[in-house]
């Protein structure tokens, strides 16, 4: 288990070692959703919106 | 010999977090399989596709979970939940002719397509009544219906929206304290069921609208109606909604891909662990 630093707040964010590209983690003190995104041995964390369900309600 | 059985999956949440944690707890292999990125043979290519036989469906977009396990499905695979019980538990019409069908309590409905014979149904109903999107979830677009001047624009207004939209799906309003309950059907049993209590500025109590959640003792009614909702939806893993009507349980609906963050951190029940077990249940049958 690695961590990364929030966007939003610097919290820091755990980030699992068998992490999935496209993985979602909220930040535990702001509660922000955030997407992993692996690159190689880079790991970084940026906020993301949530695609919710089809048809744009 | 260590059991291998598949997660298919749109975007890995928490929950699914949970679910491969989990796996491995249980030392079984649970191998991923990302619809983004995962073409699925449906003919013409026999045997050239590599997947367990068992999966656990956890796709977020309803259509792609539905069409995956489909595909899944015709070439032997065993899939939690069913194209059924998806396809049935999935829409709120269907799910309600079930439930009424087996017997077990469910908000009195009425199906409408214009606003003209939906202002009959709601006579028929009495207000306050509620408007549900016979697919979709986390309660949007679920409207209380406070009277008729409210029904005619709340009915205008699905005018501009999807066609699945102008299936008007018209419920009796419950009379219930500000809370509803949601078990956790794993099979044959209720694994753990919670309280949902709506916030002060909203009558709906969905978890994801910011409701507080408690745990609530699994009584035998609860437990019944629950796992008769399951089955009559053909059984598998489900999350049923039931409210208490001053009449007693009824049964409002029955959700098929649950998320199930809120009722761990609200029970203490290990669900994850408990879905990874049936599934590794099902590939000895
Ligand atoms: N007939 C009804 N009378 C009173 N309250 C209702 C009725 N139907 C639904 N509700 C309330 O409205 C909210 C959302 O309803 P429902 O569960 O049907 O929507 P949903 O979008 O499928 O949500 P989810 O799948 O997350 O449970 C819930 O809090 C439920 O208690
Ligand atoms: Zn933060």
């Amino acid at each position: 288990m690695s961590s990364e630093k929030c966007p939003d707040c610097e919290a820091l964010v755990s980030v699992p070692d068998d992490a999935v590209n496209g993985e979602i983690v909220s930040c535990p003190d702001c509660g922000l959703d955030l997407e992993i995104a692996l690159a190689g041995q880079e790991r970084t964390v940026k906020p993301v919106v949530l695609e919710k369900e089809d048809w744009g309600e | 010999m260590t059991t291998s059985i598949g997660l298919v999956y749109d975007q890995i949440r928490p929950d699914e977090r949970m679910l491969i944690d989990a796996a491995k707890r249980e030392q079984v292999d649970l191998k991923l399989y990302d619809t983004n990125t995962t073409p699925f043979p449906v003919t013409g290519f026999p045997n050239r596709f590599e997947i367990t036989n068992v999966i656990l469906q956890r796709c977020i977009s309803y259509f792609r979970g539905l069409h995956v396990t489909a595909t899944l499905e015709s070439s032997g695979v065993l899939v939690v939940n069913s194209f059924e019980a998806l396809s049935t538990a999935g829409n709120k019409l269907l799910a309600s002719i079930r439930l009424a069908n087996s017997g077990i309590p469910t908000p009195k409905t009425f199906l409408a397509f214009t606003e003209e014979s939906a202002i009959q149904a709601l006579d028929k109903l009495g207000y306050p009544a509620v408007i549900k999107p016979v697919v979709g979830s986390w309660g949007r677009l679920v409207t209380l219906l406070k009277d008729q001047e409210m029904a005619k624009s709340i009915i205008e207004s699905r005018e501009y929206l999807h066609p699945i939209q102008q299936v008007y799906y018209l419920q009796e309003k419950i009379d219930r304290p500000g809370r509803d309950i949601r078990a956790f059907v794993i099979g044959d049993h209720v694994v753990a069921a919670m309280y949902r209590y709506a916030t002060d500025s909203e009558w709906r109590t969905n978890a994801a609208l910011g409701g507080r959640v408690e745990n609530c003792p699994v009584t035998p009614e609860i437990e019944e109606f629950s796992v008769r909702a399951a089955k009559s939806m053909g059984g598998g893993a489900f999350g049923v909604d039931l409210m208490e009507s001053k009449n007693g349980l009824v049964v409002h609906e029955v959700n098929h891909t649950t998320e199930f963050k809120a009722t761990v951190k609200a029970t203490g029940i290990d669900i994850p662990g408990l879905l990874i077990k049936y599934a590794v249940g099902m590939t000895r049958r």
